[in-house]
């Protein structure tokens, strides 16, 4: 029996895809997820709009707020360490989540080094906002890739960009020969293999999820067809004016991402959508998806 | 005789399932509404949350077609389409299908991290073990009369049938051994 292994811990990111991960900040809100058909929720005690707008330092989660959602749900429970911050990992692994984001919206805790997320065995999901950047996180064990966009923005403009480079730059992979590629894994400063394979297989190594700015069912649609296979709402329903409705709304137009019609349903009747800002209005030093080396 | 797959596509791993019936060369598609049933000789359920993919059952109006599909046709779940297939107890924001007589315990052997792969017997192929894929997998606590074990895992089932539906507890469209498919689908031509 194997446990731990890198099968074992793609094989949870690969159940995930096709719906949405939410964060949550209580029991209550992890019951609405998982009434809405949440695939997963993020316990965090600040949603990113909070933290970006509290400013301070943020930090791993109390684990008795983790511990009370694990209890309420029975979908998988994941939360967020800084980057760079392998003790909180460790504590995260202790209580037993079952994904570690090691996350930008939080603080980094070190300015040079990522986590080494081989020595974990629950899985990580890391954010990345162009292919070199993924699999550089890849190659340090992360298991998932989520595409960073701007958290807490309500913008889906950057989650765009993100997805998009990523989707280009595979589609440019494949069309390299090995000596082009060798160079290429130099500009990325990431490994080669990983190069190679995704030049092979035409797709990240790792399912490929999108985050930071989905905030109605046509970002989800949107960010689903430019190739994302699930989605993180993170500010986008607990920062609505109706959460509940938001929440299965996004949901359901995720499962059937290319039907206009089915999306037109989910879009009505919504009432108001989180404020959101635009990327100008963010001072350059605040821009959180800068985090990540 | 299996002519086209259904691959139920609500949520889950349901493109690594299309993925295996392409490389074996089976017809199959994705079936995101209940009419898609129709043209459809085995529909497979997918690992995935399987809470989600209960939700989106009920909501998309998919219980009555599945059912109505069972009483003829053959359905294939795996984890969580597993759970669907069983007899267990509704509970909040589940409700199994009850197709197969047996009841499962859902995420049995606990969170992420107890999640492992292993060698299973299977007792239809004695020539190699298979690399059984277990996440957060469920464990089958009951077995009705007339189900026949297909496959074990330190003497515990996890695959089984009732000579027209099959589940397993595992992942085989993880990894790139087909015998699962095969087994399924030549049992179902016989």
């Amino acid at each position: 029996m194997e446990q731990g292994t890198f099968e074992v811990k793609v094989g949870l990111a690969e159940m995930l895809k096709g719906g949405v991960i939410m964060d949550v900040t209580n029991a209550e809100q992890a019951q609405i997820a998982e009434d809405a058909g949440a695939v997963a929720v993020m316990a965090l005690e600040r949603i990113p709009s909070d933290i970006r707008s509290d400013g301070g330092i943020a930090r791993m989660s109390d684990p008795i707020m983790i511990k009370n959602i694990q209890k309420t749900v029975s979908i998988p429970v994941m939360a967020k360490c800084r980057i760079g911050h392998f003790a909180e990992a460790q504590i995260l692994e202790s209580l037993e989540v079952d994904f570690i984001d090691e996350s930008e919206v939080l603080t980094p805790a070190d300015d040079n080094n990522h986590i080494y997320k081989h020595d974990f065995k629950i899985p990580f999901v890391c954010g990345a906002r162009n292919l070199g950047e993924a699999l550089r996180r890849i190659g340090e064990g992360a298991a998932m890739i989520r595409t960073k966009g701007e958290a807490g923005s309500g913008n889906i403009v950057e989650a765009v960009r993100h997805m998009r480079s990523i989707i280009n730059e595979i589609n440019i992979m494949s069309t390299l020969s090995q000596d082009q590629l060798m160079a290429q894994a130099r500009d990325f400063q990431a490994p080669y293999f990983l190069v190679e394979q995704v030049a092979k297989i035409k797709k990240l190594p790792v399912p490929n999820f999108s985050a930071g700015g989905i905030a109605t069912p046509a970002d989800a649609s949107l960010v689903m067809q430019l190739g994302a296979e699930s989605v993180f709402v993170g500010s986008g329903i607990f920062k609505s004016e109706d959460p509940t409705s938001r929440a299965k709304a996004i949901v359901d137009s995720v499962t059937h991402y290319r039907d206009a019609d089915k999306l037109a349903i989910a879009s009505s009747g919504l009432k108001s959508a989180m404020k959101g800002l635009d990327i100008s209005e963010i001072p350059k030093d605040q821009m959180l998806q800068e985090r990540g080396w | 005789m299996v002519n086209r797959v259904g691959v139920l596509a609500l949520q889950g791993n349901y493109n690594q399932h299309k993925r295996m019936l392409d490389v074996l060369g089976i017809k199959n598609i994705l079936v995101q509404y209940p009419r898609e049933l129709e043209n459809c000789d085995l529909l497979i359920i997918p690992g995935g949350e399987s809470t989600a993919i209960s939700k989106q059952i009920e909501r998309n109006d998919f219980r009555h077609s599945i059912l109505n599909f069972a009483k003829t046709n053959s359905v294939f779940g795996t984890c969580a389409g597993m759970i669907l297939l069983s007899s267990s107890e509704e509970v909040a924001n589940l409700k199994p299908l009850s197709i197969m007589d047996f009841i499962v315990d859902r995420n049995a052997f606990g969170r992420q991290i107890d999640s492992f792969s292993g060698d299973l017997c299977l007792e239809f192929d004695n020539t190699d073990s298979f690399n059984g894929l277990f996440i957060r997998a469920p464990k089958i606590s009951q077995l009705g009369k007339g189900i026949k074990i297909l496959a074990t895992y330190k003497k515990q089932p996890v695959m089984i049938t009732d000579g027209r539906h099959f589940a397993t507890t595992f992942h085989p469209e993880i990894g790139g051994d087909c015998r699962i498919y095969e087994y399924i689908i030549g049992k179902i031509n016989e």
